[in-house]
């Protein structure tokens, strides 16, 4: 999707982190308590996918991971696929998947290392919860006609989830950086080793 | 073999016919759609789709799964509809709807994953000018597939020993390890690619 040529390490992650929103899709979802939603953990794949890929790998990783689904496997969470979820009406929130990976992915690496938790759980609730809704309305509003209001309304009861998973995700990414260092530059006087 | 893929067996004119074909017609159907959006229109779409179900011999049961996991927002679509501008605009809508997801998924419901994959990869082949490198999505695909049954095993791996330690209520203890050996895994995966040339 990009002119830039990925490396096959690059590519070894890009498919091994689809594969990690296919294992997700299999976590039983998480009961909180005073909320009547279930948290599902792929919304939470995609943005700890950006958190750890980058922008240009975490993209294109969501994209190979909507492209299973599309050509028949059965990854969305509860064993959902087939190309017809794209006609659905959750298709903004799927298609915003690819954008929120991205962009997560790249304030991730501009913020650099060592991952700070703070400018993490900041990223990811820009990325994962407005940006992320603001895909998924609109594709619910194109699929469906309703005004903005009801539409907003259908997604609330699933914002505080999506909330509470951001900053779980900054957590989690936090944890995978300092136990795998190397995926963020160090953003120190520019250059010291090439 | 169900094991991996939503794919439904079978030998009707639908089962045959190329994925490539499928897709395109899918394509006309989806636009299709956007300009029959009058009662009568949407019927006749809603017929022709449960039509198909019937042709390609696919069982109730498989049609309302491709819609159950849509219920409570459908549910919610319908009464706005109905309240806001009438029980017609409401079927109108929810028809028209229901109508592109059933088609869409008959395309995989009919198509061996494999099949699937050479025609994302001979769709990808006139992209070739604009950069696409359509042996390569080829690659990634496939790639991707062997990487489910990988990730769910590391998945099993980790929770199993987490058990064994005693933690198996914290998220952290178990999506940690997993991420971890999920990277280790792929350098392992890069480092073959790069033995078998797949590399620039």
């Amino acid at each position: 999707m990009t002119a830039q040529r990925s490396t096959s390490r690059d590519l070894a992650l890009i498919a091994i982190f689809a594969g990690v929103m296919a294992a997700l899709g299999l976590v039983p979802a998480i009961y909180l308590p005073l909320t009547p939603v279930p948290i599902t953990a792929q919304s939470f794949g995609v943005m700890l996918t950006g958190a750890i890929l980058g922008g240009r790998r975490a993209a294109a990783s969501m994209t190979l991971f909507l492209g299973l689904v599309a050509i028949g496997l059965p990854l969305l969470a509860g064993g959902r696929g087939t190309i017809g979820v794209f006609a659905g009406p959750s298709v903004g929130f799927l298609l915003g998947w690819i954008v929120v990976a991205w962009l997560i992915g790249v304030l991730t690496a501009r913020a650099g290392a060592p991952y700070r938790l703070p400018a993490g759980i900041g990223i990811n609730l820009l990325g994962g919860v407005i940006v992320l809704y603001a895909f998924g309305i609109v594709g619910m509003l194109l699929r469906t006609q309703m005004t903005v209001p009801a539409a907003v309304l259908a997604n609330a009861p699933y914002i505080p989830g999506d909330i509470v998973k951001a900053v779980l995700a900054a957590v989690i990414a936090k944890g995978v950086h300092t136990a795998y260092p190397g995926l963020l530059r160090v953003r120190r006087p520019a250059r010291a080793r090439a | 073999m169900r094991s991996l893929g939503l794919y439904v067996p079978g030998d009707s004119f639908l089962h045959r016919a190329p994925a490539g074909a499928k897709l395109l017609v899918l394509l006309v159907f989806g636009v299709a759609t956007v300009f029959l959006n009058q009662w009568p229109g949407v019927t006749v779409a809603l017929v022709v789709v449960l039509g198909l179900y019937a042709w390609a011999r696919i069982g109730w049961r498989m049609l309302f799964a491709q819609i159950r996991p849509l219920w409570a927002l459908l549910l919610f679509v319908a009464v706005f509809h109905t309240w806001v501008s009438g029980p017609v605009r409401a079927y109108e809508v929810l028809g028209a709807l229901i109508a592109l997801v059933l088609a869409a998924a008959l395309v995989t419901l009919t198509s061996p994953v494999s099949a699937m994959v050479d025609a994302v990869v001979a769709a990808a082949r006139p992209l070739r000018r604009l950069g696409a490198d359509p042996e390569r999505i080829g690659l990634m695909l496939t790639l991707g597939i062997r990487c489910v049954p990988l990730m769910a095993v590391l998945v099993r791996e980790v929770s199993e020993a987490q058990w064994a330690r005693g933690a198996q209520r914290s998220v952290r203890a178990f999506a940690v390890p997993l991420i971890v050996r999920a990277l280790r895994q792929a350098d392992a995966l890069g480092e073959s690619l790069v033995a078998r040339g797949v590399d620039d």
